[in-house]
């Protein structure tokens, strides 16, 4: 979903804004100019003032002089997102902070906002890094920890659903489908920040863009609950999406984690809940939203727990809250499996107007608390 | 007060010379267009706004929002209780307060907008910036099931009673009761939804929504200087309906007197009670029938409002000349041992239903006394009312009103929370 992918990048974007807030960043530097790049965007050129400048926070000021609208990037190595400014009109100046380690960047600029753009590499030179407290150091360094760990188990989990639709063994496939995602669920903002993998896994008939193939889980759940069949095509998604999976759990662990984007990944995946699991668009043919649902709730409560004893210190009254808004939540969904320990949670068709309304009623009380954590975490 | 009076003579006269109530003579308010503050003297008179992008005093002894001249606009908004803490409950209403006060004023929610922190969403959820105060009451009450919820039940008061099944209901529990309402009030319909979403904000976990209604076009005035205006079938509505300077009717129909209450229930001194309905019209029948009938259903005319045999629509009904089964003649105090309603109801249209016709009808809001001596026998007497082929009652919820807040140190119902049992 590109609209919560876009919102991690965000976090990464606006972490400069919060370091001038918490005063992380030495507060001169960033108007000395030397960490300001001047880009002048055409329909043929991006120039940039500077090829070199010091790490830590940067201001790309841009200029767009072409006759087109265009959009500027600044990319890792690995087209990694660090921040974007779209929609950038001819004759229009726009700004974009960033906060960027040492190392080497792409910015580039796509006129028109179409095709892989123009683009200039540039690097970024010692500096200093922002001044973290190291428990939150410690705290991102868990999460990627976290993260890596829920990409390595369900590798083994997809390949035994990718072996069962291979096999042509439709129950054994459908028993397989659900587990294989819950690791997925569980770090899914961290997950699409790699803009080009969830669009191949996890996208939704509704959610394709003319001329994007629809692959990945929600395809195979298609064949396997309303066609009820398994096809040769199917087979070769099967393989795919391990493809895909693969792919995303070696690159999961250099994904750009920041306390902030921790804490409002955790709201995102909330957000995951209420607009998706909740309406049982999720997962409209195999009624599976609750363990999905599980899945989103299980991961925003272990980033919040990694984070909690900083935002303790800064606002008791808010952990108390969350404390309490995710037991009533976990409660409330343990009312949908006879298993505290098993994932077999009751269809979601089976699940009542007035019960997806008292989900929803407790998505929202936790969710809305949790949208001030991030405060909490860099106050 | 956005209506421009009518100019014509006739009507300048009539407002001159027909006195309202038996409390003497009805200021000449027509004159300027725009609103104007009524000062009659012995009254207990609600300021009016300067202007219709005006704030209206959130603080008083009674809430805004009852007999303070009817705004364009509504957002209605019912919602459920989600916890049985009773220290938790109130200091959401103390949160509910701080807020209403800001935006009843024209400010932003808390500290505002933008310009906070980067991460962090914004207090105010921003999209009343720029706008007046736009005239805009917050009025809160509690429903029947909140006091059992908080284990409070011996609080209720008597006069807050469930409503019986009415002859003709067809009640949808989706749009029914509720524990707790707001009713947001303003000449600016982005005004009153701000108000209602930031409220439901600061509520989550506390309250959920259970139903709201977006209402336009008052159907029925507090304001007898203005004209008074039609409901969705044409007719003009409410021209009996208690003006907000009439303190003696206020004091008799709408407010809860020291006498009302006993030890259990003296918190609601000063407030009142509020029946909502939400009655759905058959517009396209009613639209296929002739002048006569509808006339005739109703009791008055169609173009001046004059009750049948008279010449003007202020004229004293002669309720016998009526039909038996004629609206005005059923709901007339007359008819009622003298029931009289504060109403303050509003149309809506929802867009259409699904099989191509209009959602539409009457927001029926009327405040009261007590609503088994006022909502009560006036709808059971309706029973008959020739109007019910063309309408049909489909939500219904009834609330205790608690009193006003009176300075900047009182809350929305502390006198409740903070009673001793």
């Amino acid at each position: 979903m590109r609209a919560v992918r876009l919102s991690v990048v965000t976090a990464a974007a606006t972490a400069a804004a919060l370091a001038a807030v918490t005063g992380c960043t030495e507060k001169g530097s960033s108007g000395s100019g030397d960490r300001v790049i001047s880009v002048t965007a055409t329909d043929d050129k991006c120039e940039v003032s500077k090829k070199e400048f010091p790490a830590g926070h940067v201001e790309l000021d841009i200029e767009n002089k072409g006759s087109k609208v265009t959009e500027v990037y600044v990319l890792f190595p690995d087209d990694r997102i660090v921040t974007e400014r779209e929609n950038i009109g001819p004759g229009t100046k726009q700004k974009v902070t960033a906060e960027v380690k040492a190392g080497d960047y792409t910015i580039t600029c796509k006129p028109g906002m179409k095709g892989d753009g123009i683009r200039q590499t540039v690097k970024a030179t010692g500096g200093k890094a922002p001044k973290r407290d190291p428990r939150l150091d410690a705290a991102v360094a868990a999460y990627r920890k976290y993260v890596q760990e829920q990409a390595d188990a369900t590798l083994p989990l997809a390949r035994t659903f990718a072996e069962a639709v291979k096999a042509g063994d439709l129950e054994a496939a459908k028993k397989a489908y659900a587990p294989s995602r819950i690791g997925w669920e569980r770090t899914e903002p961290v997950a699409e920040s790699f803009g080009n993998i969830d669009p191949k896994v996890d996208v939704r008939a509704d959610g394709l863009e003319a001329g994007q193939k629809f692959t990945g889980w929600h395809r195979l759940e298609k064949s396997l609950w309303a066609d009820k069949k398994i096809t040769a095509e199917d087979k070769t998604l099967a393989d795919e999406l391990i493809t895909n999976l693969t792919g995303w759990q070696k690159r999961v662990g250099t994904a750009e984690i920041t306390p902030t984007s921790m804490a409002n990944g955790a709201k995102e995946l909330l957000d995951e809940v209420a607009t998706g699991k909740v309406t049982g668009e999720e997962e409209r043919y195999s009624h599976t939203d609750l363990v999905d649902f599980k899945g989103n709730v299980e991961g925003a409560q272990d980033a919040y727990e990694l984070l909690k004893p900083v935002a303790n210190e800064n606002d008791a009254a808010l952990v108390t809250e969350l404390d309490k808004q995710f037991a009533a939540l976990n409660t409330l969904l343990d009312k949908y499996r006879a298993d505290k320990n098993s994932y077999d949670f009751t269809s979601y068709d089976k699940v009542g107007d007035a019960d997806r309304k008292q989900l929803s009623d407790a998505v929202n009380a936790l969710a809305e608390p949790l949208s001030k954590l991030a405060a909490a975490v860099v106050k | 007060m956005t209506e421009t009076p009518e100019k014509t003579e006739g009507s300048t006269s009539r407002r001159a010379l027909i006195g309202w109530g038996g409390a003497g003579l009805a200021l000449g308010a027509a004159a300027a267009g725009g609103a104007v503050a009524m000062t009659r003297s012995g009254d207990d008179v609600q300021t009016v706004a300067a202007d219709a992008g005006g704030a209206v005093d959130f603080h008083g002894g009674h809430q805004a929002g009852i007999s303070t001249p009817v705004q364009d606009r509504l957002h209605f908004a019912a919602f459920d209780l989600e916890t049985d803490d009773r220290a938790e409950f109130a200091q959401m209403l103390k949160d509910w307060t701080a807020a209403a006060r800001r935006m009843t004023a024209g400010l932003a929610v808390g500290e505002g907008a933008y310009g906070g922190l980067a991460e962090a969403p914004p207090d105010d959820t921003g999209e009343a910036l720029g706008l007046k105060p736009s005239r805009l009451t917050l009025t809160i009450g509690f429903g029947p099931g909140l006091f059992e919820k908080l284990g409070m039940a011996e609080r209720r008061p008597e006069a807050l009673v469930d409503l019986p099944q009415f002859s003709g209901d067809n009640l949808d529990k989706n749009r029914s009761g509720g524990d707790v309402c707001v009713q947001a009030c303003s000449d600016d319909p982005q005004v009153a939804v701000h108000a209602v979403r930031n409220l439901a904000r600061i509520g989550f976990g506390k309250v959920s929504v259970r139903w709201s209604q977006l209402g336009f076009g008052k159907t029925s005035s507090t304001t007898p200087e203005e004209q008074t205006p039609r409901n969705l079938l044409g007719f003009k509505d409410g021209t009996r309906n208690i003006a907000g300077t009439e303190s003696a009717r206020l004091n008799k129909f709408v407010w809860v007197d020291g006498a009302d209450t006993d030890g259990n229930s003296a918190w609601m001194e000063g407030g009142s009670y509020l029946v909502a309905r939400r009655i759905r019209m058959h517009i396209e029948p009613w639209d296929r029938t002739s002048l006569q009938e509808q006339e005739d259903i109703f009791g008055r005319d169609k173009g001046e409002g004059a009750p049948v045999g008279k010449a003007k629509e202020r004229d004293k009904p002669f309720l016998k000349a009526m039909k038996p089964d004629a609206h005005v003649r059923l709901a007339h105090p007359d008819s009622n041992h003298g029931a009289t309603l504060l109403r303050r109801g509003y149309s809506f249209t929802d867009g259409t239903d699904g099989l191509g016709r209009l959602e539409a009808g009457l927001f029926f809001l009327a405040y009261m006394r007590d609503v088994r001596k006022g909502f009560i026998p006036v709808q059971r007497n309706l029973a008959t009312d020739a109007l019910n082929e063309y309408i049909q009652h489909v939500g219904s919820a009834v609330f205790a009103i608690p009193p006003g807040v009176r300075d900047k140190d009182d809350w929305w119902g502390r006198a409740l929370f903070s009673q001793e049992a």
